[in-house]
């Protein structure tokens, strides 16, 4: 079994932290695991790029290939698009539904989401929203990662551990809010996950209040 | 074996601290600044090996040659370009007789994630005569670096260690091995060794090149250089991080290649020559340069074909990937996805919300505008990107330091006016010299160093120089004659700077303009650390325009 995942967002949203709790949630269940991350100039507002390779053998290469990527998972709309080539045709893509404008020419959001509901696997989070319920915006990238989960070869206790390993230290706040997050991402997620098999693709409405919470 | 989560720069750094090192210098750049940034912090808890930052490449070399001199083990990491700001000593230092292990980690940056060329160290190492090993992966970076200490004392030249961004940048799980001691000091054994005034130069020079056999021994014989002969017609050669893309796709070929994989220089001549005679057509991957592939053609006297970047079978330029070795060995692109009829906005990066860069650039611009063609070159760091709309401030960025150099050129060319615009770490690494050439000739040029008491580009290391001291390290330079004026590129300050810039502009002579405010990303860790050092107050002067 080999799982790859292509992370992308903007440089400050936490895409390398969302990576580090999934790939610390696959070491915790034996798998082995490759992150290649961005460092440096790029992460100035500019858009970033992680890759995430699960397998239960040893990985060589440190990128995935074109057409071989398990999952897309973006923390925003544009950057969900901007690797698409790398996407496997039975791939997923998984992406928060909020635009992050820092440049001029931002094409319209509607025209952007009919763009990725055109895709054969896509969820499509209202993450601000959830992230702000569960008490801090930004927890945006723990809501995508619950959101990831049922597509993940992952079980959810071993994310909710990663998760409490990786706020943990934060206090007892920030690490309660991303729980929730990532419980509510999960269940937004999951939520439609039925429908988005019936119409081939869904945007997830924001989860009652109750479900919200554990 | 124990086993840890490690970037290829940490593999490093803990290949070095596991292998019996006691001090590591560096200074910060893309993508090798998590080496000593490991260090450091290990430094911080266990009080051992000593690590610090230093003022530039050349600098962090000397101070490593130096352990070394004293029989201990040193590390100096750099990026590529840094090399060649520490080439002077690079170059000599191999024909030193080291006796304390000395590694050079040098991280390459292929396709130019962020630097301003794609140069490939191994070619330097080669042009000094000594070895380079090539990790492919995490775990080989934390074996070779352990080994590289022990090569570079039994054959005592420095050891390369060439790491690119990929590797680099990229973590998974390293088996970590025994903590070795630190090395007691111990004088150099040979007297001379270590004058290279001409007559022991000659000498050395002549015991280096007697040593270069043993080292083509020592790559044909070496475990990293391993070659697997089939009975086909296609042979490939891989070095680095190229065999992981291979292997990925291999088995996909119709027939297994004779493979030698290469990760240990100088190049292997008798391996080479071993693939070549089963093979008619020899594949080279390498990321970077086409270094083994241009040594390859010489070695081989006729027959087999050798293809890579330089035949164009591999694009000459850019990094490696897996579709990049996936199309040289011909096999066929996947299916993937395609969108039409919305075009993807491109998104570089960009300064950060509310970065006073952006504040000193509107106030240089505003400033500029009385002027009927000014120049301005600029230097390495992130108002790099002031180069881009909207505020296309800037005309050059060439390597470290050279703004100045650039400014007082073409001042001296007949252009005016001419202001360089460098940061302040950059100003302290390759800045100062070039400012002494300018103060020397009064040159009539503008220099605005953008204080934000910061390595900011490179993840907010502490600069050489603090802050309060720079001005002192600028007066000591400009002398007498020169002007030094200090602002604050508040967003409330625009005007009032642009004056001062307009004002020093004018001045028929060297000025020096710091704009001093602290960087966004620091100024809460720094207010927390030191309140008095934490930048201005919401409009108020820093610390008060100081006379000329």
């Amino acid at each position: 079994m080999t799982y790859d995942i292509l992370l992308a967002g903007v440089g400050g949203q936490g895409v390398l932290s969302m990576a580090a709790v999934i790939g610390r949630a696959a070491l915790a269940e034996g798998l082995h695991v490759k992150q290649s991350e961005v460092h440096g100039m790029a992460q100035r507002g500019g858009a970033v790029l992680a890759h995430l390779r699960l397998s239960d053998a040893p990985i060589e290469s440190d990128l995935i290939a074109r057409g071989t990527a398990d999952l897309i998972l973006s923390l925003e709309p544009v950057e969900s698009l901007r690797y698409l080539a790398f996407l496997a045709p039975k791939g997923a893509l998984v992406t928060t539904s909020n635009p992050f404008v820092n440049i001029p020419d931002y094409p319209p959001i509607e025209d952007l989401l009919a763009t990725i509901r055109t895709l054969p696997r896509t969820t499509i989070v209202d993450a601000e929203w959830i992230a702000t319920e569960a008490g801090d915006v930004q927890a945006l990238n723990a809501v995508m990662v619950g959101a990831a989960m049922p597509l993940l070869p992952l079980r959810p206790e071993s994310v909710e551990a990663a998760v409490r390993e990786q706020f943990g230290r934060k206090g007892d706040d920030v690490l309660r809010c991303n729980l929730a997050a990532l419980r509510a991402g999960r269940t937004a997620a999951g939520g439609v996950a039925a429908s988005a098999l019936a119409k081939g693709h869904a945007v997830a409405a924001p989860p009652p209040a109750a479900e919200a919470t554990p | 074996m124990p086993r840890r989560i490690l970037l290829g720069d940490e593999s490093v750094a803990l290949g070095a601290i596991h292998g019996g090192l006691s001090a590591a210098y560096a200074y910060p750049g893309t993508p090798s600044t998590e080496i000593l940034e490991f260090i450091l912090d290990h430094h911080e808890r266990y009080g051992a090996p000593y690590a610090s930052w230093c003022a530039n490449e050349k600098t962090a070399y000397e101070e490593a040659l130096g352990v070394s001199f004293a029989g201990r083990r040193a590390l100096v990491c750099m990026k590529h370009v840094g090399l060649n700001v520490a080439a002077d000593p690079f170059v000599n230092s191999a024909l030193v007789s080291v006796h304390g292990g000395l590694v050079v980690a040098v991280a390459d940056d292929p396709g130019m994630h962020s630097s301003q060329n794609e140069q490939d160290t191994r070619q330097l190492a080669e042009f000094a005569r000594v070895l380079c090993l090539e990790p492919a992966n995490q775990q080989e970076a934390y074996d070779m670096t352990r080994e590289a200490f022990e090569l570079s004392e039994r054959l005592h030249v420095p050891v390369v260690l060439r790491l690119v961004t990929r590797l680099a940048h990229s973590r998974t799980t390293v088996e970590v091995g025994t903590v070795l001691a630190e090395r007691p000091i111990r004088r150099a054994p040979v007297k001379n060794s270590w004058i290279l005034l001409p007559g022991n130069a000659r000498r050395q020079w002549k015991e280096l090149l007697e040593r270069q056999p043993v080292f083509a021994q020592l790559a044909d014989t070496a475990g990293w250089n391993r070659l697997s002969m089939r009975d086909t017609d296609l042979g490939v050669i891989t070095t680095g991080i190229a065999r992981n893309y291979y292997r990925e796709c291999a088995h996909e070929l119709p027939e297994a290649p004779s493979h030698l994989h290469i990760g240990l220089y100088p190049i292997p001549v008798g391996r080479v020559r071993r693939l070549a005679e089963r093979s008619r057509r020899i594949l080279v991957l390498e990321d970077g340069y086409p270094f083994v592939e241009a040594r390859v053609r010489g070695l081989l006297p006729s027959g087999a074909e050798v293809v890579g970047r330089m035949t164009g079978d591999v694009p000459a330029a850019g990094e490696l990937t897996p579709d990049v070795v996936r199309d040289a060995l011909k096999l066929p692109a996947r299916p993937t996805h395609a969108i039409a009829g919305i075009a993807l906005p491109a998104r570089p990066p960009q300064l950060c919300e509310g970065c006073p860069h952006v504040f000193a650039f509107r106030a240089l611009k505003k400033a500029l505008d009385a002027f009927e063609s000014p120049l301005v070159t600029s230097d390495i760091g992130c108002y790099t990107l002031g180069a881009l709309p909207p505020y296309s401030a800037i005309e050059s960025c060439v390597c470290m330091g050279a703004s100045i150099g650039m400014a007082k050129g073409s001042a001296e060319a007949g252009v005016w006016p001419v202001v360089a615009v460098i940061g302040d770490s950059t100003f302290l690494h390759s800045g100062i010299t070039p400012l002494l050439d300018a103060a020397a000739a009064n040159t009539d040029m503008t220099v605005v160093i953008l204080d934000n008491m910061t390595v900011a580009m490179t993840g907010m290391q502490d600069t050489i120089v603090p802050s309060e001291r720079l001005d002192d390290v600028v007066r000591g330079v400009l002398g007498e004659r020169g002007h030094l004026r200090i602002i604050d590129p508040h967003p409330r300050r625009v005007d009032r700077n642009a004056d001062v810039l307009r004002s020093e502009i004018e001045h028929h002579g060297l000025s020096v303009v710091v704009a001093r405010r602290a960087c966004k990303q620091v100024a809460a860790r720094m207010a927390a650390r030191s309140p008095a050092r934490a930048g201005a107050p919401e409009d108020g002067p820093t610390i008060a325009g100081a006379a000329p």
